[in-house]
């Protein structure tokens, strides 16, 4: 029998001998690991459904046209002027259209490009919603669908109905929620908009749309792009937005600034869109490190006193085995052994209890009007978690059997041997 | 003449709680064969010097050889290695791990010095709990078995790496007549008919009588 499987054999009849504490110290473990697994996939999962809301629908570039007064006035230009300091009082913005300026062959130079995931065009076209005798006023957004559900999750928020409707009929519109509700409508009901220009259009619901934000629903539908530019009296090249979704969302702000300084256009990126949001997905993460660090710590302290215990209980055992020919380092890997045992087999346990509970959660309903394509409590089945959970029970409990291992190896049998 | 064990000059200082000289100027040899024992009052220093003896304890002056090889400043490794092939141990107290067998108990040492296989060191470690007439607690575990048969067993383990020389710290004195009687009878077939030699510590006289040599101590001096 080699050394190494001698010590092991003698921490199993150690470890099995004293099967309470054992399983006492290995419960330790588990409690750390699976708290701390349940924990990390709860957070982390409510935290990735709220990135997600916004940062799945939010396009990383927004392009359009700011409509604002000029920055240089035509007395700017006058050299007579030129050390005065000037006021001009009430400066109106040029008229400017919505349209973007040459949007068809930005777009394509947008698709071309090899950080853009993919770009699509928006026709934005005010209008009344006409139902016997009600008036609604909103906003019809022109799309192409599928680069919408590609990009943008936009199937998700389609919550009756089918959104390919929009393909299969030209007339079709997938309608706010908050609008067929007060219209009461439903699929394949007609429902006529005027354009602000006074023509009238039919269009058939295909399905109801819902974003979980109740001012949007109550204005905002959405039909093809190519309706909406009928609607409005325009060409195909009239294009009021386009959206831009990157490969990697950090090249959004350099990204933003090169199209601005390209092309007469005004580009917003997500994180001047949503600063605050940023922060405070920053501090929900950091609290749920913090809080699940204090846990694995508190029951590594935990590990360390019952091994502890152990060696003082194994005193004689220790002395006796040196006696008998097994040197300090052996009787130093017989306990790091055992910690190592309890260690794995508890931190196993853990991961399969957490795994458990998570699941359990994952059932649990959770159903709120804001977002609609939840039914339960979101749960992330993050690997790492797993792996980063055993982990820290090997490493813990090392440490935790290290130092009265150390203790162990260094004990004079002669000391222990007189002492009785 | 064939010596086993020889000291020469070995002084012992006890520094807690004052400094206290325990072993004073130990001069001894022990042949091959020879059955020894140490006898003094309590605190005369016999244990001290059976642990020095032994190379448990390595904190003294002076020179120990052991088989005609010096052990004094050979590293604590070397020495345990060395006390595992050479020395077998019996002490006052049984000291057997409880929770393991009987067997493993007197297999452990063997295993730890790896030179057999599992099965040559389970076959003589039968052969040998079966002379000492315990074969048949074998599978118990140590806890489990009477006083007598734990010193047996631990006679046993002492046994087991074919040892040049056993150690005895009152190997006797926890047990009643009968059975010291019976351990006795045991030491003395080892060192007659195995050509063991025995060193043992004890303050009972019947035993001492009985061995062929008595080293007294006395306030660490021999006598």
């Amino acid at each position: 029998m080699n050394s190494f499987r001698l010590i092991l054999d003698i921490s199993k009849t150690h470890l099995l001998s004293k099967i309470k504490q054992t399983v006492v110290a290995a419960l330790g473990v588990t409690f750390g690991i699976s708290t701390f697994i349940i924990l990390m996939s709860f957070m982390t999962g409510l935290n990735d459904l709220l990135d997600g809301l916004v940062l799945n629908r939010t396009p990383h570039i927004q392009l359009y046209n700011k409509i604002e007064p000029s920055e240089i006035q035509p007395i700017d230009s006058d050299e007579e002027y030129a050390d005065e300091l000037t006021f001009i009082h009430s400066v109106k913005p040029k008229i400017k259209l919505e349209r973007i300026h040459n949007a068809l062959p930005l777009l394509s130079e947008l698709r071309k490009n090899k950080k853009v995931l993919g770009a699509t065009p928006q026709t934005t076209v005010k209008v009344f919603y006409l139902a016997g005798s009600n008036k609604l006023n909103g906003v019809l957004n022109g799309i192409e669908l599928q680069e919408e559900i590609r990009l943008f999750n936009f199937k998700d928020y389609i919550v009756k109905g089918d959104a390919n409707s929009l393909l299969k009929r030209k007339n079709s519109i997938l309608l706010g929620s908050g609008i067929a509700d007060k219209l009461s409508l439903d699929i394949g009901d007609k429902i006529q908009v005027m354009s602000t220009n006074g023509s009238f259009h039919d269009l058939v619901i295909g399905g109801i749309y819902q974003s979980g934000l109740a001012e949007v629903d109550d204005v905002q539908s959405f039909v093809s792009i190519s309706m909406a530019q009928k609607i409005m009296g325009v060409g195909n090249n009239y294009i009021s937005r386009i959206h831009v979704k990157l490969n990697d969302i950090e090249d959004a702000v350099p990204m933003a600034k090169t199209i601005e300084s390209l092309y007469d256009v005004s580009a917003l990126d997500i994180k001047q869109a949503n600063a605050q949001f940023d922060t405070g997905s920053d501090i929900r993460n950091l609290i749920s490190y913090a809080v699940s660090i204090t846990l694995l710590i508190v029951s590594g302290f935990g590990i360390y006193n019952i091994l502890n215990m152990f060696i003082y209980e194994k005193m004689n055992d220790i002395a006796i085995l040196k006696a008998t020919g097994f040197t300090g380092k052996d009787v130093m890997f017989i306990f790091i052994s055992q910690a190592l045992i309890i260690g794995f087999f508890g931190g196993l346990l853990g991961i399969g209890i957490g795994y458990a509970v998570s699941a359990f959660i994952d059932t649990i309903p959770f159903v709120t009007e804001a977002l609609p394509t939840i039914k339960t409590y979101p749960i992330n089945y993050n690997i790492n978690f797993y792996i980063s959970g055993v982990v820290f029970a090997l490493v813990s409990t090392f440490l935790a059997g290290f130092l009265p291992a150390k203790k162990a190896q260094h004990i004079d049998p002669v000391e222990i041997i007189r002492g009785q | 003449m064939d010596i086993i064990l020889k000291t020469e000059h070995i002084n012992k200082y006890f520094l807690e709680p004052t400094k206290l000289q325990a072993l004073k100027d130990i001069n001894m040899e022990l042949e091959r064969g020879e059955f020894v024992s140490i006898m003094g009052k309590s605190g005369s220093g016999k244990s001290t010097l059976l642990y020095i003896l032994s190379t448990m304890d390595t904190n003294y002056e002076g020179d120990l050889y052991l088989d005609g090889k010096k052990m004094s400043h050979l590293s604590k490794n070397e020495l345990a290695r060395i006390r595992s092939e050479k020395i077998g141990f019996v002490f006052q107290f049984h000291y057997l791990l409880p929770e393991f067998s009987v067997l493993k108990n007197v297999m452990l040492p063997a295993l730890k010095l790896g030179i057999e296989s599992d099965s040559v060191i389970k076959k003589r470690a039968m052969e040998t709990l079966d002379m000492l007439d315990i074969a048949d607690q074998a599978h118990k575990k140590a806890y489990r078995i009477s006083g007598g048969q734990k010193q047996r067993t631990s006679i046993a383990r002492a046994l087991i790496n074919k040892p040049k020389i056993i150690m005895g710290d009152e190997p006797t004195g926890n047990l009643d007549s009968k059975n010291a009687d019976k351990v006795f009878d045991i030491f003395k077939t080892l060192s007659k008919e195995k050509g063991l030699s025995l060193l043992v510590v004890t303050h009972d006289h019947d035993f001492a009588k009985r061995t062929d040599r008595i080293i007294e101590l006395e306030d660490g001096r021999i006598i």
